[in-house]
């Protein structure tokens, strides 16, 4: 997402962001909770989960290096719809996104170029779920 | 071949032809009148010929007439060509009891008497795809080489065909034994006689033959080329490969759908369509066991099965398939044409679909076509 | 036309609706087949099916038949000993030979791993020919990886990054959730000496290759194995056609750039 911004605008998303570690099966957030924070993620592999009656908590995507985890932050009502979870030990790059907000609503054409970055990843991911909802492994019989 | 070595054969001479290629242990195949069509099949002798009989043909329609005349081959477009003998629509591959195979090894010697330009080229298509690749058809091959062909050249264009802008008729080319130009005037009922082959010439050698008056040859040349240019229709004078690549989306196939029955009664009488399914079979015991090779044609639903269902569900994608492999991809396939413009199947499609009209629409960007470099 | 009989030597479950089988010649064998060929196994009195190779081992041919179907059924039910009839080896292969010195990205989904092991054995055959190889394997669930024990061996070796991925995970999974597509995706792919192997169902195959070009990959560094409705297998009865080819003599592998006008049009 952030190699769809400029220089300029990349290092202001970066501006205030920290390293940050998780160990396996640390939980970076959870569903409800308000959304602040944005992970890059540079090695490991993070769980997109919900918990499900009876089944616990199930994974719906993994992500992995190079993926930005969450963006419940930009939108209203702000709270995270899933949870996320470390599968491996995580080295990641946490965003201020409560700085990144601000500097949207005070800068239009930053905040113009975040919109369109952070729509380009979620329809990368849209993408991808829309694959597996083909269930292109399956046998699909049709009848004539 | 060389006009001073010209013959000609009268109506005794036919017989005498046919009778000699018979003695010779050859099954002579030829056309005659049977259950309001001319058919192919084997000739007991001359006599069986439709002497007097022509046809009227048109799209979706097909019917026997009597002729002014005795001819024998006045007629055109019956329901079958030449390929159910050399290609035929069952044959059993190889069967199998307990631990041996067998496979079947009877080769029929055909002579074919009557083979128009346009089936002559077919059989030559037919070689190309059956024989010309990396696994050639053994069956195929050996019908072939004992085959003998005697040619009829057409004096008069039938009401579908469009031989000549395929450049496949009305003269045979080059590939028969023996061809022969019918001709009926004050002089007499007579066929001038080509001889294509060394085992050509020995047939006529063997039978005797009149020499040839040289009105006789002139008077046959001229009688086909004038032929040439009394065709009822023909294909657009089109690159036809690139037009149906270039239109595989064109609304025109959703109009063809609407009236396709899907019924693949042209891929039946087409002369070139080759497509073949296999069937295994077993007996109850499963001692047994059995491979056949049958006709298939791809307007059948499951001739594109994969995973589930049809790769063409839809009439459109069926009929586009077969015109385009016809008059398009066969080229990359195999090099040529898979037309040879006999019309069999304008007449015998039941609702009269034209292959050549649906080409010209194609063609044309007024009607609806995408004509080239659309599409 | 006459099939050459072999026997199963050994029978081993992958997963609920496909087996391996191992098959040796009764007299002379066929001529070994190369990587991303098919022969036509043959069930006795039911019929035949193209399969892809999926190793070949010593003159046995190593084939994965799923279930889809009469013959493939009858196929997956022959316990060892039984007699199969095989013909072939038919159809253009993977070539990884003409690929030497360059990155080898190998992407197979579901079923697709069984054509493409055969690239994978002989880039670790020889290892030093090439240079980074990457597998990613996507299934539908967990239990629908095949060659389990050999992704496992694989995943344990330093020279080949092995990804696994499902579509719906299962308890105690922990490996990759998502398509087949977003691990690779995720790649570091040098577009000027890479080639891509793809194999799987066509609309995966088609994402997946979206994926590549869009990393700057030549279409024709991408080669996908194609698949028609064959019957002979050896391009006369006319039933795998696509378009301008016979999948059965020019394919089923071919390069991107030819396949992809192919694979664009509805019901081609």
């Amino acid at each position: 997402m952030l190699d769809a911004l400029s220089d300029e605008h990349r290092a202001e998303m970066l501006n205030g962001a920290t390293a940050v570690t998780f160990v396996k099966r640390q939980r970076l957030f959870a569903e409800h909770d308000k959304a602040v924070g944005c992970w890059l993620i540079r090695h490991g592999r993070v769980a997109i989960d919900v918990r499900v009656v009876g089944r616990g908590e199930v994974t719906i995507q993994t992500l992995g290096p190079g993926d930005l985890v969450g963006w419940s932050w930009l939108l209203p009502p702000h709270v995270w719809e899933f949870g996320a979870v470390a599968l491996t030990d995580v080295d990641a790059i946490r965003l201020d996104t409560d700085r990144i907000v601000a500097r949207c609503v005070a800068d239009p054409v930053f905040g113009r170029a975040v919109g369109f970055a952070m729509c380009g990843m979620v329809v990368d991911r849209l993408r991808h779920t829309r694959a597996r909802l083909l269930d292109v492994y399956g046998i699909h019989r049709d009848h004539h | 071949m060389g006009d001073a070595d010209a013959a000609v054969l009268d109506l005794p001479g036919l017989a005498r032809l046919v009778a000699h290629l018979a003695d010779a242990g050859y099954r002579v195949i030829g056309p005659t009148r049977r259950d309001s069509a001319i058919v192919l099949t084997e000739l007991t002798s001359a006599d069986d010929l439709p002497a007097g009989w022509g046809v009227d043909v048109g799209p979706g329609h097909y019917r026997l007439r009597r002729r002014s005349d005795g001819a024998l081959f006045g007629h055109s477009a019956g329901p079958q060509s030449w390929k159910q003998f050399l290609h035929p629509a069952h044959r059993v591959l190889w069967s199998e009891s307990g631990d041996s195979t067998r496979v079947p090894d009877d080769v029929p010697r055909y002579a074919f008497l009557g083979v128009r330009g346009c089936d002559l080229a077919a059989i030559q298509k037919l070689d190309t795809v059956l024989m010309g690749g990396a696994h050639p058809d053994g069956s195929y091959a050996r019908r072939r080489r004992a085959l003998f062909v005697i040619a009829a050249n057409c004096t008069e264009p039938g009401g579908v065909c469009f031989c000549a802008s395929m450049g496949c008729g009305p003269g045979a080319g080059p590939g028969y034994d023996l061809a022969l130009t019918e001709q009926i005037d004050d002089t007499g009922h007579r066929f001038v006689v080509d001889v294509g082959s060394a085992a050509g010439q020995a047939v006529i050698d063997a039978i005797g033959r009149l020499p040839a008056a040289t009105d006789d040859v002139t008077q046959a040349r001229a009688a086909v080329a004038d032929a040439a240019g009394r065709m009822g229709r023909a294909m657009p004078d089109t690159d036809l490969h690139a037009l149906l690549h270039d239109n595989r989306e064109s609304p025109r196939w959703a109009d063809v759908a609407q009236r396709c029955l899907t019924c693949g009664n042209c891929t039946a009488v087409c002369p070139t369509c080759f497509c073949t399914t296999v069937e295994d079979t077993t007996d109850l015991t499963g001692e047994h066991a059995e491979r056949a090779q049958r006709w298939a044609s791809c307007f059948d639903l499951d001739f594109s099965y994969l995973h589930g269902g049809p790769v063409r569900p839809s009439g459109a994608g069926r009929y586009r398939q077969w015109m385009s492999h016809k008059l398009g991809t066969w080229h990359d396939q195999f090099g040529e044409s898979g037309c040879v413009g006999c019309g069999r199947c304008i007449a015998w499609c039941p609702v009269g679909i034209d292959i050549t009209e649906e080409a010209a629409r194609l063609a044309d960007p007024a009607d609806g076509g995408g004509g080239h470099g659309a599409g | 036309m006459v099939p050459t009989r072999y026997r199963v030597a050994d029978r081993a479950v992958e997963t609920h609706d496909s087996v391996t089988l191992r098959l040796t010649p009764v007299g002379d064998g066929l001529v070994p087949p190369r990587p991303g060929q098919f022969t036509m196994l043959y069930a006795r009195g039911v019929g035949e099916v193209p399969i892809s190779v999926s190793a070949c081992v010593h003159g046995s041919l190593v084939h994965t038949i799923r279930n889809v179907g009469a013959v493939s059924g009858a196929l997956r039910r022959l316990e060892r000993g039984a007699f199969v009839g095989v013909r072939g080896p038919f159809g253009t292969g993977w070539e990884p030979e003409s690929a030497t010195g360059r990155d080898l990205v190998i992407v197979a989904g579901g079923i697709g791993l069984a054509p493409l092991r055969p690239v994978l054995l002989h880039a670790l055959a020889e290892r030093g020919s090439y240079g980074r190889v990457v597998l990613i394997v996507g299934a539908r669930t967990p239990e629908e990886f095949l060659y389990r024990e050999q992704l496992a061996e694989w995943s344990g070796r330093a020279d080949v990054v092995v990804e696994l991925t499902v579509d719906s995970p299962a308890e105690g999974w922990d490996g990759g959730v998502g398509f087949v597509t977003e691990p690779l995706a995720r790649l570091d792919v040098d577009p000027a000496r890479t080639t891509a192997f793809l194999c799987g169902p066509e609309p995966m195959m088609r994402f997946c290759a979206r994926t590549l070009l869009a990393k700057g990959m030549p279409a024709q560094d991408i080669r996908v194995s194609l698949e028609r409705n064959m019957r002979c297998g050896i391009g006369l009865c006319g039933h795998c056609q696509l378009g301008s080819i016979l999948v059965c003599r020019d394919g089923p592998v071919l390069d991107y750039r030819a396949a992809e006008p192919l694979l664009a049009v509805a019901e081609l």
